[in-house]
């Protein structure tokens, strides 16, 4: 993903002499191109991310497309009063990039997750969260987010994911984008964890459920729509995210649900545990650990299924 | 404008703000009253600005980055033409635009909303930076507490500016001596504060932050010559003007009562 977005980033700028980029001292070779041709409009701004937020404020105030640059972690918690006041109270077109979101950067250890991420910046008055899932939507929310009035955080895998879409897919902010049809039950998916929950999709397939698969790129704005038809024409709708169970897609589906009950279908929550990870261990691992896999994505939206099931019979 | 007159617009000033933290019932006043002459002399003295074109791209720019002096910058603000005067009675009540800290685009001339300390630092460094990649050349004033200090931020701040050769840019700190609870100097270890900013390579003066003539000589000597950001650190006194408020931290929160708005007035000739 992040290699899509270098090259996003600086066909962009080609195009758009606005656009400055900000760097908190990482992707050293990855900028290399963008550098060549645009050096005046690079900055790193060293291991210092507060001073890079305000400072990227500073710059949209003055007409400028600031992007920040650097780990999930780093770029949300680590700062998040100066994007709160600088970024969001001015309503700036500031988009800030988070590279390693949910647990990229697992083997680094918990302070380089970023399972918090988008339920600190989604509670943001003017913040438009946006976790693509592939590398396709990556070059799309970039497009988007520069268009776009106000600030956005766009969530990044790392690198080497497979690419999902096999042309380039619809995409707009707050629409989500159905990835397999299904009619049974519902996985919306954000982020970088899309493709396990197509390979949950087809487990599912083997147990005779036809699951649809949604990418929810956008968390906030929520697809309220989309929420609407799938509560209502599935048996079961199940977010997954690799993130918190607590203030991301699920917490925000959760309290769609709440406002809007009376549905159809039952919700399914799969995220991060309330809880660190003190091991070693890479992404796989730390997957595993939080029973991010897609067969236990599968099993429990089977097991909830079943239930729905027999008690429509009861 | 000359010296006469500028010391004649700073006790109005003066007066005016503990008239409207007396009707308000808002805190902050020695705050304020310690940076009335760093805003005249900037605003009257050194910014190229106009007040009938306030959001003129090539403008200079001001940052009170202690944003809880906000009633000091909008009284200066509106005696130097940005909006009407008038609007200063409403401050800090219920509906107003003028709030206690400033909000963004609350009036004419004000470039930010502060209140939180230690930012307006760092986004006058982003305007800074956006007028060197788009080819201007204004200035950016950034206006801080000694207590701002105390925050991690200002000094990530400190440290860039030089490595990126920014020159249009000057920090003027409001050396009082006081914060919130104490002595400024014993809370953290402050001094010694100008050689701080001149090991982090700033372009460090020291001056009395009440003299006009030494603030306007220097507010307009940016960019300095020396290719570095200017860091000027003005001595300053909290409560300065009111003899007994002079240095008392109790009016760091002290709303003045009608009696002491009456000795107030008195003391500046302003009735």
């Amino acid at each position: 993903m992040r290699n899509a977005f270098a090259e996003e980033l600086t066909a962009l700028a080609s195009e758009d002499e606005r656009i400055v980029l900000l760097s908190g001292d990482i992707g050293n070779r990855m900028f290399n191109d963008y550098k060549s041709r645009f050096l005046g409009r690079f900055l790193n701004c060293g291991v210092a991310e507060a001073n890079m937020m305000s400072m990227a404020a500073g710059m949209a105030l003055c007409g400028l497309r600031p992007i920040t640059y650097t780990i999930a972690s780093f770029a949300t918690i680590r700062c998040l009063e100066q994007i709160r006041i600088d970024i969001c109270y001015h309503n700036l077109p500031v988009t800030i990039v988070g590279v390693g979101g949910g647990l990229c950067y697992a083997a680094n250890g918990a302070t380089h997750h970023a399972c918090e991420d988008i339920a600190s910046l989604r509670i943001l008055p003017n913040m438009t969260v946006i976790c693509p899932g592939d590398a396709w939507e990556v070059r799309l929310a970039l497009r988007a987010a520069i268009k776009h009035k106000g600030p956005v955080y766009i969530r990044l895998g790392k690198k080497g994911e497979p690419v999902v879409h096999e042309q380039v897919p619809d995409f707009a902010i707050g629409k989500g984008i159905i990835v397999r049809e299904g009619s049974e039950v519902c996985l919306f998916s954000t982020g970088n964890i899309l493709p396990l929950a197509i390979q949950a999709s087809e487990e599912l397939g083997k147990k005779g459920i036809s699951a649809q698969v949604v990418s929810l790129h956008t968390v906030k704005p929520i697809d309220e729509n989309l929420l609407s038809e799938a509560f209502s024409e599935f048996s079961i709708v199940v977010t997954v995210e690799e993130h918190s169970l607590f203030g991301g897609l699920g917490g925000s589906v959760a309290e769609w649900l709440a406002d809007h009950p009376h549905q159809k279908a039952g919700l399914v929550r799969i995220g991060t545990d309330d809880k660190f990870l003190h091991e070693a261990g890479g992404q796989d691992y730390a997957r595993l650990c939080f029973g991010l896999t897609p067969e236990t994505i599968a099993e429990k939206t089977w097991r909830a299924y079943q239930a729905s099931v027999s008690s429509d019979v009861t | 404008m000359n010296l006469v007159e500028l010391e004649t617009i700073v006790r109005r000033i003066r007066s005016r703000l503990v008239e409207m933290s007396h009707k308000a019932r808002a805190s902050h006043l020695g705050s304020s009253l310690s940076c009335v002459d760093i805003l005249v002399a900037a605003y009257w003295g050194a910014l190229t600005i106009d007040p009938k074109n306030p959001y003129d791209p090539e403008r200079d720019r001001l940052i009170l980055s202690k944003g809880h002096a906000a009633s000091a910058l909008y009284a200066v603000l509106a005696y130097r033409g940005f909006f009407s005067p008038d609007l200063l009675d409403a401050y800090a009540k219920p509906g107003s635009c003028l709030a206690e800290h400033p909000s963004p685009g609350c009036v004419p001339g004000v470039e930010v909303a502060t209140g939180s300390l230690g930012h307006g630092l760092s986004l006058g460094m982003g305007m800074a930076l956006a007028g060197r990649i788009q080819g201007q050349s204004f200035r950016v004033f950034i206006v801080m507490s000694d207590g701002e200090c105390n925050e991690g931020s200002v000094w990530e701040a400190a440290m860039l500016a030089p490595a990126q050769r920014l020159d249009n840019i000057v920090v003027i700190i409001d050396f009082n001596r006081w914060q919130a609870t104490g002595r400024s100097c014993e809370i953290m270890a402050l001094q010694p504060l100008k050689q701080k900013w001149e090991a982090f390579g700033w372009s460090t003066h020291e001056i009395d932050g009440h003299d006009l003539k030494a603030l306007v000589e220097s507010l307009r000597n940016v960019p300095d010559g020396t290719g570095k950001p200017v860091a000027i650190v003005a001595h300053t006194v909290k409560g300065k003007g009111i003899s007994f408020m002079e240095d008392d931290n109790n009016w760091h929160y002290r709303i003045p009562d009608a009696d002491e708005l009456r000795r107030a007035r008195l003391e500046l000739g302003v009735l």
